[in-house]
């Protein structure tokens, strides 16, 4: 809104030598195109606001009344306003905002995303190509994947003897499948036509990859990128709260274990909105990169 | 004096699992240096299969495809295909497509500025270059095939094959492409072979035209000269005796001796 004024000023001033009617027609002009602008945003966010109102309306008054087991929104507001006003605050070393547990929290996400990332790709990519490779591999992946992430955290903590690389190892295992699946899908659905311009040109192994192969199947690798992501954030926070350590998992389970509930919900929507943002994220970058690839 | 490209008592049998069936017969051709020949035949007898033959995208099953008597089984930029669907990279622009071919190809031979004034030498062949920054969904049929052609082209094949590649487009836009075909060749003199099923295209464009005897087991069933005087012209052609002839004796082939019963 701010540069919007901006921009009037300035026209403003370099029309002003002119004649003051078109003056008047361009600022009626720019103040119907900041109406406009306003009522867009007005119609984005309005919606949700009214239905988040709502929302912690029925929170509040099915938990207001003393004894209930949960605390109503204004509880949460009360108990953990430190916590949800300032996110980046270090009061000792078991005693800091949310912020820093999230952050801890991502970087073994990422760390774990970013290996199953290049793994899931490269072993996607031999699967799409090699029919015998789909055939001896397929059926045991398609069996692997259906294991829940924790499940695999015990085996990580016997291998790896630490807390650390073992809640990354679940990380991996978990968001590899959809990465490697989508990825063999992609490398499989490459058009036919394709192929065949790649074999008149002569074109190697590398240069098949990152010419034909990698542009053609980015939307499917992308989409697998994604649920992958969301299944990352969903693994890391069930793998912290077992094994321990700063991270944004473990303080739920700190939080339960001395009773503070308002701490859980205020970690709650932590958790839901880094998710979300995470998601838009490869999304977002997905459709920067495959702009050229889903048409025609 | 040897045969350009000699296709030599070639035989293709495809099977799927104990189904054998045997599309082409000893089939027995050869073409010379600059030639235009057109394939023509009902649909089914085995033409495209014949085609990805000769660019090496398919096996024979016995015979031989020789180039200038050397025999050739897998693809090669000699060989460039312009495919019926343009087969262009979606997500290349069009100066992209053709550079991934001509670097590809003259990456060792040419400098960056030569390849980049050969890229837009073909561009301008097929009258593309102002479309040079266009993705090809942003662009028309024929000028997709243009590209295509474009591409073919830049990659100074030996021998240019086209698998139907007009079949696709409306009458106005292809009867402009086939002009533009024509003036190509007249400049460059290359040898072609083109798929169609297109009588007029056919004499139009050929200095020979194949015709196929019906599949399985197809073979080329007869083979026409057409002795008209080149630069042709559409309008000129259209009471000529001897493009009339010879667009009579393709009819005659394809509906009176061959007819393709299948087809309802």
């Amino acid at each position: 809104m701010s540069i919007a004024a901006m921009k009037t000023d300035t026209t403003t001033a370099a029309t002003a030598v002119a004649s003051a009617k078109p003056v008047k027609a361009l600022q009626t002009r720019v103040t119907a195109r900041l109406g406009l602008m306003l009522r867009s945003t007005a119609v984005a966010v309005i919606p949700p606001l009214i239905s988040l109102a709502a929302l912690l309306m029925i929170w509040q008054i099915a938990f207001g009344r003393p004894g209930a087991t949960l605390p109503p929104p204004t509880q949460v507001w009360s108990e953990a306003k430190d916590l949800i006003l300032d996110p980046f605050f270090i009061n000792g070393s078991q005693d800091i905002g949310l912020g820093w547990r999230v952050l801890t929290s991502l970087q073994r996400v990422i760390v774990g995303f970013s290996l199953s990332a290049v793994v899931g790709v490269v072993m996607g990519a031999v699967v799409g190509q090699s029919v015998w490779a789909m055939r001896g591999l397929d059926p045991i992946f398609q069996i692997l994947r259906t294991v829940p992430p924790l499940a695999w955290l015990p085996i990580a903590l016997a291998a790896f003897r630490d807390s650390n690389p073992s809640a990354i190892f679940v990380i991996f295992i978990t968001s590899i499948w959809p990465v490697l699946i989508n990825t063999a899908v992609g490398v499989r659905n490459i058009p036919q036509d394709y192929r065949n311009v790649a074999q008149v040109l002569r074109l190697n192994q590398v240069e098949f990859f990152f010419k034909i192969m990698a542009p053609s199947a980015a939307p499917y690798i992308f989409t697998g990128l994604r649920i992958g992501i969301g299944l990352s954030w969903l693994s890391i926070v069930a793998a912290e709260m077992l094994t321990g350590g700063v991270g944004i998992g473990f303080f739920i389970w700190d939080a339960w274990n001395s009773s503070r509930l308002p701490d859980i919900v205020v970690a709650l929507v932590y958790i839901g909105v880094v998710g979300f943002v995470l998601d838009r994220l490869v999304a977002g970058l997905g459709s920067l990169i495959t702009r050229g690839t889903a048409a025609n | 004096m040897a045969a350009y490209l000699k296709l030599d008592h070639i035989d293709k049998t495809f099977r799927r699992g104990a189904v054998e069936s045997e599309v082409l017969k000893d089939i027995n051709l050869s073409i010379d240096k600059g030639e235009v020949i057109s394939i023509i035949g009902h649909s089914g007898c085995g033409k495209s299969t014949l085609l990805n033959l000769i660019a090496g995208l398919t096996q024979v099953t016995s015979g031989g495809v020789l180039l200038e008597d050397r025999e050739v089984n897998a693809p090669g930029p000699e060989r460039a295909v312009v495919f019926q669907n343009h087969s262009l990279l979606p997500w290349l622009t069009v100066y992209e497509n053709v550079s991934l071919a001509v670097n590809k190809v003259f990456g060792g031979v040419k400098t960056r500025a030569e390849r980049h004034a050969w890229i837009m030498h073909n561009l301008d062949l097929v009258q593309m270059s102002h479309a040079r920054d266009k993705r090809p969904a942003e662009i028309s049929g024929g000028m997709k095939q243009r590209v295509g052609i474009a591409r073919a082209l830049a990659m100074e094949p030996k021998i240019l094959l086209l698998d139907e590649p007009f079949g696709a487009l409306d009458a106005l836009t292809r009867a402009h492409l086939q002009d533009s075909v024509m003036q190509i060749h007249a400049g460059l003199k290359n040898t072609m072979i083109m798929i169609t099923h297109d009588v007029d295209e056919a004499v139009l464009l050929s200095d020979r035209i194949v015709m196929m005897t019906n599949g399985p087991s197809a073979t080329i069933g007869e083979v026409l000269t057409v002795a008209l005087p080149r630069p042709r012209h559409r309008l000129e052609l259209v009471a000529d005796p001897a493009y009339l002839a010879a667009r009579e004796a393709v009819l005659k082939f394809l509906y009176e001796r061959h007819r393709f019963v299948e087809a309802a």
